[in-house]
């Protein structure tokens, strides 16, 4: 799956992973609707900027999203006043979150054991 | 995922999505303008911010694509680029596949709507044919319909039977119709009650007929065809209560039905009851077609069991007369013999569609070996193009996909051209009409022949593009960018796979070409057959009927047809008029009868011979030679003198020599006079030249004891025969018009043609074939020709480096002629030898279609080897006098 990526800074370009984006766009979704723009700004809000998401990029994955039917979209006038897209996550969303959510913190608790074999987590 | 709807939609999705990104674009620069950025920077920056918004717009589009839709569609694209830049190529490949798929379209579609459409009845697999045959009863092997039904075996079985719904019997038969302008002859149908029910198919007007109306002494009512409805009565819906007269019978009309409705295979007029009076029924009298619809989920086989148990209570229930046993017809061996009724439908013609069927097919097989090579030519062509896309990583699916994509595209092409094709030649059909075959009405291009067309188109093109594909997709690169040089002449084994395609032609031209002549020695066969009578082009035929109804006294009757002679006579130009019950191969129910002679013991089982009525003249008229004896008088008819004529056959097959049966006496049963043989005839092919000459009986047109003791009648529907040079001329028709009503003015003139064409018809599914398979095998051996001659010149360009080095070196250019027209004869000799092997195989299936002609008759298989050799070299020929005129300095210099 090509998810766009951009250097974030020289030393620490780092490819996503095939799904991240869109897991974190549905984890946004989760919190309220929105529309692209907002999407991004959220998203670089909250990585603290560490995750500098090529704009764009958001759109091919909201239209995979939309065809799998894990968000919906609709013309609406935002709160600015501007007439934007909303999406916004379905039930089924919900469900592909929670699932992509426990897969993803299992690869991530496995790699870290991995990586720092001294430490054992707690269980 | 439904996809159907994503494509009308993915205008809308794209169009949001295209809007949804100018929006960021358009939020983010405000955004930026808003935090002082001037509008230009804002805008490079928001863009900048965006990434790559086409890449990014294309690949959000492709998560609604289907790749391999859109690869597809380029792939296409560029196969009709190609095409496009080779029209020659193109319109002879097309062509040759719209003659080729439309043929096999039109004649599928035939077979399809004869042969394996259900009939257009109710749940018609439940209908059958009662039919009986009776191995016991000599001479009933010539009927080809098996024993018919008698009434007293429709009441038998009607009520006795417990596998029937309904069973009903029907015969076909003409009446004249009076008090609707003119008088004139109509088809009917005499049906008894249980036909009907048997078939279903409700009126469009009107009602049924009741079985009250089945009764002699009841009311009389008649239903119409639509197609008599609508030509006599415009289509009047107030017809209903009208009445007609038919048979000189005032009729009720009390129903019409629906258009295409057909009396199993006959198309009717009126549907008339049989009214048979069940006191005066016999066991005899076998004279009714029996149709009968199945219980559900009863087989053939029980209700064949059920018969059999029905014969000895019909044995039982009824009897011939006093005295007579009628466990008698235990030795006719009778035995159920039903059917579906769609095989009585069919008849024979299914052996004949096969036939065509498969021959068609062979043509198809031989076009697509011609288009195949044409393909490799071209890849041929395009042989450094492909070695080099493959030497430059295109994987060999994908080049193989490529050229498979082509052909796949003209074998559809091509289809789509060969439905217009099939169409149009299905119109001409209709319009010609052949009267052989059944269902003609029926025929159409449906959806399982549009199928059938697809299906076809796409084994074409798998076919003929999967032999170059295969080749070049596995040709080795390196062999190929060398191959295409200065270096090589011509690569073997690419000739070699075009030298199999036109051995697979040549041999499969030579069968279809042996059928072709062999149906022609057939036709020739047949045309030299004696068929009884002698220039059938001057006899001119008519038919009219005298209804009891109309005149009851049978003397009178005779007067009448007299009168009607002798004015006939009178008119222009005609040399002589007789008529008889019937002319030869009129396909007039035949009637039939033991047939004892005097002194002369019969064995167990008395033969059954056709006998026929035929009045003073006929012979001469018809041109059938009088053997020994003398023809009948006028004075013989009125005063009922028992006097007979024979065949020679029944002569020989009797007494030995015809002057032997002279003076020998016959009778039908016992209570009829026995009548003095007075003369012999020539033998008569009354059911069609292929058929032998049956023996056969004549009695005087009127006769004595036919009914027993004291009675006597006359035939009263009858043929006239005219011999005139005039005949068939529409002035020698007025007159015969005006002759006939000059006598009587209600009687109606049917059936007027000439013997010609009464025995042109017995040609018919001769002829037909003959045609078919004509066109088949010219097609093949045309498109054989081709391939030849297409495979020797392709040879012949591709060595003219090789031609010129030999001619440089003193080759002769005899020599070198006779070089290829070798290699030509080569190819076609193991083409025939293949061929001759396969037709000598494949022949006995068209056994049954031949006449006087062995399966493998020399002169068949030598004059097509010889026209095949000939032309061979012929198509040879002209290349390799190319070849030899070539200039060794330019074929040198050339590239």
């Amino acid at each position: 799956m090509p998810v766009a990526n951009k250097p974030m800074t020289k030393s620490t370009a780092r490819d996503l992973f095939p799904g991240a984006l869109e897991m974190m766009i549905l984890q946004s979704l989760r919190r309220q609707p929105a529309h692209g723009y907002a999407l991004v700004q959220h998203i670089q809000q909250r990585s603290n900027n560490l995750l500098q998401v090529e704009e764009g990029s958001l759109y091919p994955a909201l239209q995979r999203l939309l065809k799998a039917d894990l968000v919906k979209a609709r013309w609406d006038v935002s709160s600015t006043n501007r007439r934007v897209r909303t999406y916004q996550i379905t039930a089924s969303g919900l469900r592909r979150l929670e699932q992509e959510i426990s897969s993803f913190e299992q690869m991530f608790e496995g790699i870290l054991l991995v990586l720092n074999p001294g430490k054992s987590t707690a269980t | 995922m439904n996809w159907l709807p994503d494509i009308f939609h993915r205008r809308k999705i794209y169009g949001d999505l295209a809007e949804e990104m100018r929006l960021h674009l358009e939020e983010r620069t405000e955004q930026l303008m808003s935090e002082g950025m001037s509008r230009k920077e804002a805008e490079q920056t928001a863009r900048r911010a965006f990434g790559n918004s086409t890449l990014l717009e294309e690949r959000s589009r492709q998560v609604w694509q289907m790749p391999w839709v859109e690869s597809l569609g380029s792939d296409l694209k560029l196969v009709f680029r190609r095409l496009r830049k080779s029209p020659g190529f193109a319109a002879t490949v097309l062509l040759t596949l719209a003659i080729g798929i439309g043929a096999n379209t039109a004649v599928f579609s035939v077979l399809n709507s004869v042969l394996f459409k259900p009939l257009s009845y109710p749940e018609a697999e439940q209908l059958v044919a009662v039919r009986l045959i009776a191995p016991g009863a000599a001479g009933l092997a010539d009927f080809s319909n098996g024993l018919r039904l008698s009434p007293s075996m429709y009441f038998t079985f009607a009520e006795q039977n417990r596998t029937f719904q309904s069973l009903g019997v029907w015969i076909a038969g003409v009446a004249n119709v009076t008090g609707l302008a003119q008088p004139h002859e109509v088809h009917t149908a005499s049906i008894t009650d249980g036909v009907l029910q048997t078939l279903s198919v409700p009126p469009l007007l009107g009602r049924w007929l009741l079985p009250a109306e089945q009764n002699p002494h009841g009311a009389k009512a008649v239903m119409l065809s639509y197609g008599y409805w609508q030509r006599r009565f415009g289509g009047d819906p107030s017809v209903i209560g009208r009445s007609i007269e038919v048979d000189s019978q005032p009729r009720q009309i009390v129903g019409v039905m629906p258009q295409g409705f057909r009396m199993v295979n006959a198309d009717f007029d009126l549907l008339v009851p049989l009214g048979f009076d069940r006191n005066k029924q016999t066991l005899a009298g076998f004279g009714f077609q029996g149709m009968a619809r199945l219980k559900p989920g009863v087989p053939i086989a029980q209700a064949n069991a059920d018969v059999t148990r029905m014969l000895p209570i019909w044995m039982d229930s009824w009897s011939n007369g006093p005295g007579f046993d009628s466990h008698f017809y235990e030795v006719w061996r009778i035995t159920p013999a039903l059917r579906p009724l769609k095989e009585e439908v069919i008849g024979s013609v299914g052996n004949v569609l096969w036939l065509v069927m498969g021959t068609i097919g062979v043509v198809m097989l031989i076009a697509c070996t011609n288009v195949a090579n044409l393909l490799l030519v071209r890849a041929d062509a395009r042989q450094q193009e492909l070695a080099v896309r493959a030497a430059l990583g295109a994987g060999r699916a994908r080049i193989a996909w490529e050229l498979l994509l082509e052909s796949l595209c003209l074998g559809l092409l091509g289809g789509v051209l060969g439905v217009g094709i099939a169409y149009e030649g299905l119109r001409l059909l209709a319009a010609i009409g052949p009267a052989n075959l059944p269902r003609l009405g029926e025929i159409s291009l449906d959806v399982r022949s549009l199928g059938f067309t697809l299906g076809l188109s796409l084994f074409a093109g798998l076919l003929f593009g999967s032999i170059p594909a295969l080749r070049y997709a596995r040709a080795r690169t390196t062999v190929a960018l060398r191959g295409a040089g200065r270096t090589a002449s011509v690569s073997r084994e690419r000739q070699h796979s075009r030298d199999l395609l036109v051995v697979a032609q040549v041999a499969m031209a030579l069968v279809l070409l042996v059928s072709a002549m062999l149906m022609i020695r057939t036709f020739q066969a047949l045309r030299h057959v004696e068929p009884g009578f002698s220039q059938p082009e001057h006899v001119q035929t008519m038919r009219t009927s005298i209804p009891a109804s109309l005149v009851a006294d049978p003397q009178q009757v005779t007067r009448i047809q007299n009168s009607i002679a002798d004015k006939l006579a009178a008119i222009p130009g005609v040399r002589s008029v007789g008529f008889a019950s019937a002319a030869p191969m009129e396909g007039i129910e035949s009637n039939w009868d033991e047939i004892y002679f005097k002194g002369k013991s019969m064995g167990d089982v008395t033969p059954l011979r056709l006998f026929k009525n035929v009045s003073p003249d006929y012979f001469r008229t018809t041109g059938t030679r009088l053997i020994a004896g003398r023809d009948l008088t006028w004075t013989e008819v009125y005063g009922l003198r028992p006097v007979a004529i024979i065949s020679e056959n029944l002569a020989r097959e009797s007494f030995g020599t015809p002057s032997a049966a002279l003076g020998k006496q016959l009778r039908e049963f016992e209570d009829m006079p026995w009548h003095e043989v007075i003369g012999v005839v020539e033998d008569v092919r009354e059911n069609g030249v292929q058929d032998k000459a049956p023996a056969i009986v004549y009695w005087p047109s009127m006769m004595a004891g036919i009914y027993g003791p004291h009675t006597f009648d006359a035939a009263r529907t009858v043929t006239f025969v005219l011999r005139s040079d005039r005949a068939g001329t529409e002035g020698l028709l007025n007159e015969m018009r005006q002759a006939v009503w000059s006598v009587n003015a209600s009687l109606p003139l049917a059936s007027v043609r000439t013997m010609q064409e009464i025995y042109s018809q017995s040609l018919a599914r001769t002829s037909f074939t003959l045609v078919m398979l004509g066109i088949a095998g010219t097609m093949a051996f045309v498109l054989g020709i081709i391939g030849i001659y297409g495979v020797i010149s392709y040879a012949v360009l591709q060595r003219t480096r090789e031609i010129g080095i030999r001619l440089a070196l003193g080759e002769q250019k005899g020599r070198l002629r006779w070089m290829f027209i070798r290699s030509a004869l080569v190819l076609t000799g193991i083409g025939v030898a293949i061929g001759l092997a396969a037709a000598a195989g494949l022949m006995r299936l068209m056994k049954s279609l031949l006449f006087g002609v062995s399966p493998l008759d020399p002169f068949t298989y030598v004059s097509v080897l010889i026209v095949l050799a000939a032309s061979a070299v012929l198509a040879s020929y002209l290349p390799a006098r190319r070849a030899a005129a070539v200039n060794p300095v330019e074929a040198l210099r050339a590239e």
